[in-house]
């Protein structure tokens, strides 16, 4: 029992925060009725997976990934740059893909008058 | 490493590996259209369409160069601003991708000859970003093909989501609704492709197709990998709507407009169907997860499912395009089948399947569009007695809906004959009867409607208003598509020992060559 | 077969497309019919001038090829001119041209709608009937046989009344299940042979099939084939079907599809399976009584309908399992019998149904009840009908006592005794369905019928046409065509025996 309370919790809870985000936003999207809150649940679970490469990224004892005359050029010292410029990419794709998200529920609402995912598939089964 | 001998090493691995300007050269005038196209067409309205013609036609041109290129001297690599793999990021066509990137290069090229005027038609205000819309979905669609590095293959994802989302949101009242369902699922499913990624990534510190099927071989089963598999499988399973995961294909076709329908349909599900080729074929040893772990098994079950239960449910609609999305889901899980059944016979019917059906579905959805704007008819019923009165665009439709059932010699035969035989050769009884049964349901929706196209309608004698066939430039492309279902059928020999034999992965090659 | 007697040849190839060729110009002339009944005469002509062509080469032991490209790994489209498929080919050529010239005078006479889409539909149909008939391998087969599907599906559906469409519904509900029965067979055959060319004694010895897996595969061939060829209880559809214009009805469900189904039972147990192989398997016993059952049952079912079409169309099913039950019975007479009855029954049945279609168009009349004294108003007509009728109850003098007697004949060489009882009880029975008829229509009187005349020479010249050929073909079998040396032949390719 301690062995897996070492390991798991205490070792990689870095990880384990990332499973708890990702259930988070799977629960919002799916449970969720109100659109936006799934929207919000769909950004937590974006923001979990890049999580998951950041953290993989860290280094015990190493610097942030900025060359420095003073630490060399040991790979060691600096922490993995390339999930951090990965991560950056897949924010702006996050962000673009919020934005027209965003865009899509201001045109629901402004058409239906209503962001409630029930009502809503309420209206999508009615006769056009 | 000195700087000559450095040089003489990248360019002699440059030789080797037949770099090529071409493949960038099949997405280029796409990204310049993406960004000409809003741009200009904002100031004169009248240049947006042209310009999207051209970068389409510019893109398929060099998307046949490419294939021909690949096909004679193998396969092709561009890296991008000259990181050489596996730290920079390189654009590797083999057979299957510049195949794929063809055949999606030529139907997008097809419903743009059709969009000119149907767009104008339906959407005329909103023209200009409807076809910079399509060009960003082009441009991650055929980015995706092309592309050999798993990141980058996210991000061409994603930039074809979005132009997916953009597309589908336009049309009917409806839209936004199910577009915005279609968002939440489809970033769902591109998450668990990147999560997958995320794993590999940590697995074997590489981001590069080959490099990582290399690492990967040398891996043998691992936890860690069998799990970004299958986050990957569920992921790109989502986005190909393979059953369970298509609740959002119906809606989200139907009520998007049909110029959004045509180009969406036909190609945006294939592509994620070929990423998950290439994922699970040609990244992971496949023999290993797909035979010995038995991924395959569920694969192929859960996509014979949908094919029934897509073919199901097509038969019980009334509305046509919604019969229409209900068969694509059908048709989509054949190419899970031949995915799961993981032997070269079925996968070259899976890979055929993915040109047949973007031929066939294209054009009944061209067709649907036609019918809906010159006769305003959206349900089945309503099509009755069209066929006297729209004579080249239902000729085009039989030939389609024959080619759906899978009746010879067109190409829907072909991907069947492919797909049983490859069960046969596995001994797969029970999946190859389900096969053929699938095809019965099939053909009850495709002859319902046929027989009420070309039925006289009791009582009518004068023609509704507006039936007849719609101009020239929409019926050309259900024209060429529907004859080119039948030339498709005919010599789809020369597709699969010129093309899709080339396109096996390691480990497989096709008997009877 | 001797591979120094084959050549090539693009022969059989201009024969499939003739029609294809004519289909545009049908379509195309849809102002002016004469024009496009031009188109399809003479096509007609054109194809059967190119069949009758190929009769020295068959005659004369040497096989016309011709290969298109290549189809699918390992398979090409190929055509074939050996013995059987000429038969075929010639029955279904030659017919055609008779069937223009009595649809051209019926569906005029009856007034029929959509006569463009009839004709070239109709085009459709006979290309493909001669690519059945010329096919080399099992996929250039299956090919051809599911566009004959197809094409007569709008045949069926022609009048677009209800029954029309419940008929041309029931056509595709049996022959549809039976195209993918046949689509899973020629992947299995394929998948074992690399070609499944067909080979007269069959290719599927030696290939490692188990007993149970070839009886398994015979089971799905004869499901494939059987709908078509009428096999009980496989052939509901043909009575269903007879709501088509009796033009249809006559070339396509009395010649061209039927025949294409027993022409499928004849490729599958000659040239796929072969005489040797199903005597292993065993096979051949079931096969013969389930043909024996449906001829019986046929004709008695056949005796029970009053609509004259239906009577016709029982009758059909009946005469189709005598062939299966000659190709059944394994032996070198048995064979030549079945291939003399699928030409003679053609000529025979074709001359019914266009007796049938005459007096329709003429006096709207479709029951044999109300075809009393019809004789003595059209007697030409009337008395093909005789003719066709003694032909097929097999009285000597028309030619279907010749492919009777070689099918008796060919059952005693098989010593098998009991089918030859059956034989002449269902000879009797088709006297016994056959001759009210033809006595009601002669010897009764209707006083309430309006005096009608003969119908339209373009029908009446036809019937006459097969009446006459059936007779002079019953005294002399080798006439002309050399009927009886080229169903020798192929009853010696397939079975290795001399007749």
């Amino acid at each position: 029992m301690n062995d897996i309370f070492t390991t798991l919790i205490a070792e990689r809870w870095a990880y384990l925060l990332t499973v708890v985000m990702i259930i988070i936003g799977l629960h919002a999207m799916m449970m969720k009725r109100n659109l936006v809150k799934k929207l919000i649940g769909m950004n937590i679970f974006q923001g979990a997976i890049i999580l998951l490469f950041i953290v993989h990224a860290y280094k015990f004892g190493a610097s942030v990934p900025v060359h420095d005359a003073v630490l060399g050029d040991h790979p060691e010292a600096y922490m993995n740059p390339i999930p951090h410029g990965l991560m950056l990419t897949a924010i702006v794709v996050s962000v673009a893909t919020t934005g027209v998200a965003l865009a899509l529920l201001t045109l629901i609402y402004r058409r239906f008058g209503t962001i409630d995912e029930i009502e809503l598939l309420q209206k999508l089964r009615e006769e056009p | 490493m000195s700087g000559a001998h450095g040089a003489e090493a990248v360019v002699d691995h440059a030789v080797s590996m037949g770099q090529s300007h071409l493949p960038i050269l099949v997405i280029l005038p796409l990204l310049l259209g993406c960004v000409l196209v809003p741009g200009l067409g904002l100031w004169r309205r009248r240049w947006a369409y042209p310009l999207t013609l051209v970068a389409f036609a510019l893109s398929a041109y060099f998307a046949f160069r490419t294939l021909f290129a690949v096909l004679e001297g193998g396969p092709l690599h561009y890296t991008l601003a000259s990181w050489a793999p596996p730290v920079g990021i390189e654009l590797a066509v083999d057979a299957l991708g510049a195949f794929v990137a063809a055949v999606v290069s030529i139907i997008a090229l097809l419903v743009a000859v059709y969009a000119g005027e149907a767009v104008r038609r339906e959407n005329p205000v909103r023209e200009v970003p409807f076809f910079g819309m399509m060009l960003v979905l082009l441009l991650g669609l055929t980015g995706m093909v092309l592309t050999g590095d798993l990141f980058n293959l996210y991000v061409f994802f994603e930039v074809s989501s979005l132009g997916g989302y953009s597309l589908m949101a336009i049309g009917h009242k409806k839209a936004p609704i199910s577009a915005f369902r279609y968002l939440i699922m489809g970033t769902l499913g591109a998450s668990f492709y990147l999560m997958g990624v995320g794993y590999l990534y940590l697995l074997t510190g590489s981001l590069n197709m080959a490099d990582v099927a290399g690492i990967i071989s040398t891996m043998g089963l691992n936890p860690a990998l069998l799990v970004s598999l299958v986050m990957m499988v569920v992921g790109l399973g989502l986005k190909m709507a393979l059953f369970p995961m298509h609740l959002w294909l119906p809606d989200a076709y139907t009520y998007a407009s049909s110029t959004s329908t045509a180009i969406i349909a036909p190609i945006m599900t294939k592509i994620s169907a070929y990423v998950m080729i290439r994922m699970l074929f040609f990244v992971y040893d496949w023999d290993l997860f797909l035979n010995v772990h038995h991924i395959g098994d569920i694969i192929k079950w859960l996509a014979i499912a949908g094919v029934f239960v897509g073919s199901i449910m097509a038969i019980g609609q009334k509305d046509a395009k919604r019969m229409l999305a209900y068969s694509s889901v059908a048709q989509v899980a054949y190419i899970g089948v031949g995915i799961g059944m993981a032997n070269p016979l079925a996968l070259v019917g899976a890979m055929l399947h993915i040109m047949n059906h973007a031929a066939m579905k294209s054009c009944l959805f061209l067709v649907t569009g036609s019918v809906a704007m010159q006769t305003g008819a959206q349900r089945l019923k309503d099509y009755a007695g069209l066929g006297r009165r729209m004579p080249w665009t239902f000729a085009g439709f039989t030939f389609a809906a024959m080619a759906m059932v899978g009746l010879p010699p067109t190409n829907g035969f072909f991907s069947k004959w492919y797909l049983v035989l490859g069960g046969i050769e596995d001994g797969e009884w029970p999946m190859v009867g389900l096969i053929l049964a699938s095809s019965l349901l099939t053909a009850v929706y495709f002859f319902r409607l046929l027989e009420r196209v070309y039925s006289k309608v009791p009582g009518e004698e004068q023609k509704p208003a507006g039936a007849e066939d719609p101009s020239f430039r929409m019926r050309l492309p259900i024209l060429l598509l529907g004859v080119g279902v039948l030339v498709l059928g005919l010599f789809n020999a020369w597709f699969v020992s010129r093309v899709l034999s080339q396109a096996l992965p390691h480990g497989m090659s096709l008997p009877g060559f | 077969m001797d591979a120094a007697m084959t050549f090539e040849s693009t022969r059989p190839l201009w024969a499939v497309l003739v029609s294809l060729i004519a289909i545009p110009l049908i379509l195309a002339s849809t102002r002016r019919p004469n024009l496009r009944e031009t188109w399809t005469l003479l096509a007609a002509l054109i194809k059967v001038g190119l069949v009758l062509s190929m009769l020295p080469w068959v005659l004369g032991g040497r096989t016309a090829v011709c290969t298109l490209w290549q189809f699918a790994p390992g398979i090409e489209l190929a055509l074939r001119v050996d013995t059987m498929g000429y038969i075929f080919a010639l029955v279904a050529s030659s017919l055609w041209v008779l069937t223009s010239f009595y649809s051209i005078g019926y569906v005029r006479g009856a007034g029929e709608h959509k006569q463009t889409r009839y004709f070239a539909t109709f085009a459709l149909c006979l290309s493909a009937t001669i690519g059945i008939a010329f096919s080399a391998n099992l996929l250039t087969f299956v090919i051809f046989f599911e566009t004959l599907t197809l094409a007569t599906y709008p045949l069926v559906l022609h009048k677009e009344t209800d029954i029309a469409k419940a008929g041309a519904r029931k056509y595709l509900c049996y022959t549809l299940p039976a195209g993918l029965c046949l689509l899973l067979v020629t992947a299995w055959c394929v998948s074992l042979t690399g070609t499944a060319e067909f080979t007269p004694g069959g290719f599927l010895q030696g290939v490692g099939l188990s007993t149970e897996s070839a009886r398994w595969m015979l089971v799905f061939f004869i499901l494939a084939v059987g709908v078509k060829a009428g096999i009980i209880p496989l052939h509901s559809w043909l009575p269903a079907a007879m709501v088509a214009p009796t033009p249809v009805s006559a070339l396509l469900h009395a010649v061209a599809v039927v025949k294409a189904g027993v022409f499928g039972v004849l490729r599958v147990t000659g040239y796929v399976f072969g005489p040797e192989m199903l005597r292993e398997i065993g096979a051949w016993t079931a096969l013969a009584w389930l043909a024996a059952f449906t001829l019986t049952v046929a004709s008695l079912l056949a005796m029970r309908q009053d609509n004259l079409k239906r009577r016709l169309a029982y009758s059909t099913v009946g005469h189709l399992s005598y062939i299966v039950l000659g190709a059944a019975l394994l032996s070198g007479t048995s064979w030549t019998g079945s291939l003399l009855h699928l030409m003679f029954h053609a000529t025979m049945k074709i001359t019914l149904f266009f007796c049938a279609g005459a007096i329709y168009v003429r006096t709207h009349k479709e029951n044999i009840s109300d075809m009393h004294g019809i004789g003595r108003q059209m007697p030409f007509t009337m008395a093909a009908f005789a003719v066709g009728s003694l032909g097929l109850a097999g009285i000597p003098g028309v030619n279907g006592f010749v492919s009777k007697w070689n099918l008796a004949v060919g059952a005693l060489h098989a010593d098998q005794v009991v089918f030859v009882v059956i034989l002449l009880i269902s000879g009797i029975l088709n006297a016994a369905y056959f001759f009210p008829i033809v006595h009601v229509a002669f010897f009764r009187k209707n006083k309430a019928f309006p005096s009608y005349g003969e119908a339209s020479p373009f029908m009446v010249v036809p019937l006459c046409l097969t009446a006459l050929l059936s007779i002079v073909l019953g005294i002399a079998p080798n006439l002309g065509v050399h009927a009886w040396d080229l169903a020798r032949g192929v009853a010696a390719a397939v079975t290795g025996a001399a007749p």
